[in-house]
């Protein structure tokens, strides 16, 4: 295992989120805030309790699986496309790595930004809205496999496109509408029979659901579904990765 | 100059073809073997394959067929161990932008597997007159000094073989001659040098050995001075003191081309020859009653050969 490799592309990575400090913590901060000045209080204050939790309090877990998800996705990919772009690929083309270290170096480096964002976005929720996490260890095994498995997704995407519009074009059309629908702001009980069957297919749903359970006990779909769809995931961006460094598809000629 | 021992070679390429998708063979069963500590000269025109010989060596291109060994060990089975000898300085000036000259030097040593060593990357930077830049952003450095900083990268994990894809393309004459006093300063530390270059003069004033590829193949390898002294004729030039209208007859054995004006002989011989046959063509001028007031010889450059093998081939 070449650590010393691993190291230095996390590093590298991590770097590139310091100098853009302002763009890394601020504007997800000030985005949370915008939520909760809308949902929290405009709307939420108009809304009834969800499951037996307040409104405002209810929003929060979705709210941070919202800015994971898209921030794992962005982090990841554009930390491989870039590279390519410049064509500074060559250097890590060429380095005496393995694949799984490059993925562990850019893939590492971009979950752990999403968690510190997702813990910055619990911390600044927690000044608007009274917050109680029951079950903090499967809290934190949501967060971290969530952030992983879609900075995994976010690196696939990095690798396959071939300009920046592709790059923005998953994140945009696929992941943004899946969340929002998968229950960041209601409970899938909510809906009508049918919708509710709909959103089953819905990937994030069980995300969403998993990780709402750990912070307030009560869940759309069981806690064992959850984590059980949440594996697949990782297991299917895994296989996918696997793939791409075996045939070189994007990468080598 | 060149250490000619019974080590195994460095670098071993053998039948090596490469055809991309779509057909195109950009290389066609190249064989090569580089000696440790000398510096070879990959010599072609554009699109020739140098770029994707080296490429493949280096682990950014697949190969089609035939395999290649560094030090012994195969690119692909044992990729680990051949890569960490090699440092790539590519041709295209890819570089960071907002990393710091520093930062990015110290990255490449942790990717090739290195442990930190703040000295060694110091010492990099003072060789290459990058020290003062140490802290600058790569993006507000000039052309040049981008092209020093893929170098240091290339250097910073202390690699055995060194790639240099068209080092001097595009930099001015100033800096293309430090380049080279960079390029011998390596080989005397001990490593190996492969350089791709289309500037004939480059190879001339650098290379212990040459090969010249052309469409994928690779045509000839030769030693630098064999190759100059195989193919290589010279000219001599006597500029007269008035001008004559025609070769004088009676020197058909000599081969002498009169200038358009009339002012000046020039004689084309061998150097390897057992006569040279000048001082018979000086005497018998003498004879005939013409003076010249000025002599000069031309050895036919490297670039001579080059063309004339490559339009040889085509």
């Amino acid at each position: 295992m070449n650590i010393n490799a691993v190291a230095a592309i996390y590093r590298f990575e991590m770097a590139r989120a310091f100098r853009t400090l302002m763009q890394s913590i601020v504007s997800p901060v000030i985005s949370t805030s915008l939520y909760f000045v809308v949902f929290g209080a405009a709307i939420g204050s108009r809304i009834q309790e969800v499951d037996g939790v307040s409104y405002g309090a209810f929003i929060v877990p979705g709210l941070i699986m919202l800015s994971l998800l898209q921030q794992s996705i962005s982090n990841a990919a554009f930390g491989i496309y870039f590279p390519k772009f410049t064509g500074t690929i060559y250097e890590i083309l060429s380095a005496p790595i393995s694949p799984l270290e490059i993925v562990l170096g850019y893939v590492g480096a971009a979950a752990t930004k999403s968690i510190a964002l997702g813990l910055i976005i619990l911390a600044t929720a927690s000044l608007f809205v009274d917050l109680s996490v029951e079950h903090p260890v499967w809290m934190l095994v949501f967060l971290v496999l969530t952030a992983v498995t879609f900075a995994m997704f976010g690196f696939i995407i990095g690798i396959w496109a071939d300009g920046f519009e592709k790059l923005q074009i998953v994140p945009l059309l696929i992941v943004t509408p899946l969340a929002f629908l998968g229950g960041s702001f209601y409970s899938i009980s909510m809906l009508p029979a049918f919708w509710q069957d709909v959103s089953l297919i819905n990937p994030v749903v069980y995300l969403i659901s998993g990780f709402r359970w750990a912070f307030y006990g009560t869940s759309d779909v069981s806690i064992a579904v959850s984590l059980a769809m949440t594996l697949v995931f990782l297991a299917a961006t895994l296989g996918a990765v696997t793939y791409i460094f075996r045939t070189g598809w994007r990468l080598k000629s | 100059m060149l250490m000619r021992n019974d080590a195994p070679p460095i670098l071993s390429v053998s039948n090596v073809s490469k055809t991309y998708e779509g057909g195109f063979a950009a290389l066609k069963s190249i064989d090569l073997e580089i000696a440790r500590g000398e510096i070879f000269a990959l010599l072609g025109p554009n699109g020739a394959g140098k770029t994707t010989l080296i490429s493949i060596i280096c682990g950014i291109v697949n190969l089609s067929a035939g395999s290649v060994t560094v030090d012994g060990h195969d690119i692909g089975r044992d990729y680990r161990a051949a890569r960490a000898k090699i440092g790539l300085v590519p041709q295209e000036l890819t570089t960071d932008a907002f990393e710091s000259v520093w930062d990015t030097v110290s990255f490449s040593r942790g990717l090739f597997g290195k442990a930190k060593d703040p000295a060694h990357v110091e010492k990099v930077l003072r060789d290459l007159s990058l020290w003062e830049k140490r802290d600058n952003k790569i993006m507000t450095l000039s052309g040049g000094m981008k092209r020093r900083v893929l170098i240091a990268k290339a250097l910073s994990h202390e690699p055995e073989l060194l790639f240099l894809d068209e080092p001097t393309a595009g930099v001015d004459v100033a800096l293309r001659r430090e380049m080279w006093e960079v390029v011998r300063k390596l080989r005397e530390s001990g490593v190996t040098i492969i350089l791709t270059t289309h500037y004939i003069e480059e190879a001339e004033m650098m290379a212990d050995r040459i090969g010249v590829i052309s469409r994928g193949a690779l045509i000839l390898v030769e030693e630098k001075a064999e190759l100059m002294r195989k193919l290589g004729h010279k000219e001599l030039t006597l500029h007269l003191m008035d001008p004559i209208g025609a070769v004088p007859a009676g020197f058909s054995d000599y081969e002498l081309t009169l200038s358009t004006d009339g002012s000046s002989l020039t004689y084309s011989y061998d150097t390897n020859a057992e006569r040279t046959g000048i001082a018979s063509l000086m005497r018998r001028l003498a004879e005939e009653g013409i003076r010249f007031r000025d002599v000069s010889t031309k050895q036919s450059t490297l670039e001579e050969i080059f063309v004339n093998l490559v339009e040889e081939r085509a």
